[in-house]
């Protein structure tokens, strides 16, 4: 997962997590290599403060009190602003993290993760790539496990073989760099295939996401 | 000390062998009036139900068994409290014919001394409640098989017990009520009707009772088990929003790496705990085994370690060799590769189980190595290739290592 980390170019991050202690935490370690464009606390205040602030990526706390990351991300979206989201955790329930990238975030890191890695996940983020922490991987191979059940949109229900292979690869701990090189294909071709299943994550209607995603009430 | 295990088991005879036979002490969990009867059942590894109608039959010579009843509540001790919250392994004899025989000529033998002694209530009420006390016991009395049946009407409808075993209880309760009637002539004189419903109602309270009691029960067991769940469900929504988020405030200060790792374990029992993956229940799954060797390395080494698995199988004697092994290659990635992260990826598949150690570390050269590093993968390797699996380890100088393992299953 360590990603050699890019030249920060100052791309400008909206924080978004209800926890004070935590906010101030993340807004020092990225001031230096980041615009920090200001941060919120609550649903409310995080979609007024995205939309006037205008941010290329938000930092979103999956769970907040009133709707918790899906109702900044609907906020925003209807106001129609054009921020990516990346979902920041605590939990690694499958529920949480296909739940929040459902609801439309290209990426999900547990806070746990390093400054360095924060800061490569941002810039990803920021370039319209998708970041996919292992255990984001292993979720997607576990919900998409197994082809008995009838799938009724083979395109979004199921992943070929090269996507479940990059994601093995980054299961295991590979960076998209190591994974090209393994597969003898691109590092663009390793996005390509993340962002296809990406998309599948987000569009299928495969019971497995399904149930998971309503078990958090998050589509 | 070997001597007086050896005469504890010739005297133990061919009851409860080997097993400790427990104190005689009052239950609280199971009880009508004190604990008395099953206490005593616990101790003497018999039914308590046996116990009860041996109390109820001897009470009847001149009140016997009262004495003896009030006797042992005076004498045993109440159990303790955090006893009762598990419940006790219960050891039961199944009593063999004769042993059932010599119980059974004991309690005539008490109830005829009785009699000639003179200490009887009389003929009218001895004999019709002895009748309906032993068809109680017969009914009632179930043996291990049946206990999971819900009620024993279950255990007859789905054939686990003979009905005859029903029916002969029946039969017997149902004379105890025509002896009773007949025997009290006097009394059926004063009004035969009523004492008729009385009576019916009465043996039908006999046959039917001890059902609705164990109903009553599980129902008070259910409510109390929802209780249980929301409060929780509540904890769980607490401690996410206080303790997770504290322990990855935690860890984000990098300097100290007891503190981090000491976070780190936490987390990750905390969750287990959270999401229903408790350690007590644990052992049994793969899934589980892992995300355990995982935190015993995190805690030990001050490493981290990000365990990611797909599927979940049983774990057999070879998936824990499996998991061994992987204990073992992700020790030596923690200890002996430079890096502070090992990723473990494994995956659970139809025809076999595939496991990835991977660390971002200094690697080496496997036609190189060091004879302690040669021992450790020895051990790796030849611990799967006993159990039919496979194992191998990928490295060079500055890219790190993966050890790949794979152990073929069984077909379900």
């Amino acid at each position: 997962m360590t990603a050699p980390t890019r030249a920060a170019t100052g791309v400008s991050v909206f924080v978004v997590d209800d926890h004070e202690l935590f906010r101030s935490g993340v807004r020092s370690e990225l001031s230096r290599r980041c615009r920090i464009v200001g941060d919120a606390g609550t649903v409310d205040e995080a979609v007024a403060g995205i939309v006037r602030a205008d941010p290329e990526v938000v930092l979103l706390d999956v769970h907040m009190p009133a709707g918790g990351g899906r109702a900044v991300i609907e906020g925003v979206r209807a106001a129609g602003s054009k921020a990516q989201f990346l979902a920041l955790s605590v939990s690694d329930a499958a529920e949480d993290v296909i739940g929040i990238i459902r609801a439309g975030a290209r990426g999900y890191v547990t806070k746990s993760i390093s400054a360095d890695e924060l800061v490569a996940a941002v810039q990803r983020v920021h370039d319209g790539d998708v970041v996919f922490s292992p255990r984001l991987a292993g979720f997607v191979l576990d919900a998409f496990a197994g082809d008995s059940d009838e799938p009724i949109d083979p395109e979004l229900d199921l992943l070929t073989a090269r996507e479940r292979e990059t994601l093995r690869y980054i299961a295991r701990g590979y960076t998209y760099k190591e994974v090209a090189a393994e597969l003898h294909i691109s590092v663009k071709t390793v996005e390509t295939h993340v962002s296809a299943v990406l998309r599948k994550l987000q569009l299928s209607n495969r019971y497995e996401l399904t149930r998971w995603a309503s078990d958090r009430r998050l589509v | 000390m070997p001597a007086m295990a050896q005469v504890g088991v010739r005297r133990g005879g061919g009851g409860v062998a080997g097993a400790a036979r427990p104190r005689l002490e009052r239950s609280r969990s199971d009880r009508v009036i004190a604990g008395v009867a099953a206490g005593i059942g616990h101790h003497l590894g018999i039914e308590p139900i046996v116990v009860r109608v041996a109390f109820v039959v001897l009470t009847l010579a001149a009140g016997f068994g009262l004495v003896v009843y009030l006797l042992a509540w005076l004498l045993a001790p109440l159990e303790p409290a955090d006893a009762a919250a598990k419940p006790r392994p219960r050891i039961l004899i199944r009593p063999t014919l004769g042993q059932a025989l010599g119980a059974a000529l004991i309690l005539a033998g008490v109830l005829l001394l009785l009699f000639v002694t003179g200490f009887w209530f009389g003929e009218e009420l001895a004999w019709p409640v002895t009748l309906a006390a032993i068809g109680f016991a017969i009914l009632w009395a179930r043996s291990g098989e049946e206990r999971g049946a819900r009620w024993p009407l279950d255990a007859v409808l789905t054939g686990r017990v003979f009905s005859s075993r029903m029916l002969v209880g029946s039969l017997l309760i149902l004379a105890a009520m025509v002896v009773f009637l007949l025997a009290n002539t006097s009394l059926r004189a004063a009004g035969s009707t009523l004492l008729a419903v009385f009576v019916a109602i009465g043996g039908l309270a006999l046959i039917i009772g001890p059902w609705a009691w164990s109903m009553g029960r599980e129902l008070i067991e259910e409510r109390s088990q929802l209780v249980r769940t929301e409060a929780r469900a509540e904890m769980a929504a607490h401690l996410h929003d206080s303790v997770l988020q504290t322990l990855a405030l935690i860890q984000r200060s990098p300097e100290q790496r007891e503190m981090v790792s000491l976070a780190r374990t936490q987390e990750r029992e905390l969750r287990a705990w959270l999401y229903g993956r408790a350690p007590t229940l644990a052992g049994a799954r793969l899934r589980d085994a892992i995300d355990a060797m995982a935190g015993r390395v995190e805690h030990e080494q001050h490493a981290k370690v990000e365990a990611i698995v797909v599927g979940d199988a049983d774990l057999d004697e070879h998936a824990r060799a499996l998991v061994s092994a992987v204990g073992e290659a992700t020790l030596n990635a923690a200890r002996h590769s430079g890096s502070t992260e090992v990723s473990v990826y494994v995956e659970v598949e139809d025809d076999a189980i595939s496991a990835y150690v991977r660390d971002h570390g200094n690697g080496f050269d496997p036609a190189q190595v060091a004879s302690d590093r040669r021992g450790i993968a020895d051990s790796i390797v030849g611990r799967m290739e006993r159990h039919g699996g496979t194992a191998e380890v990928n490295s060079r100088p500055g890219g790190g290592t993966e050890v790949v393992m794979r152990l073929p299953r069984k077909p379900a």
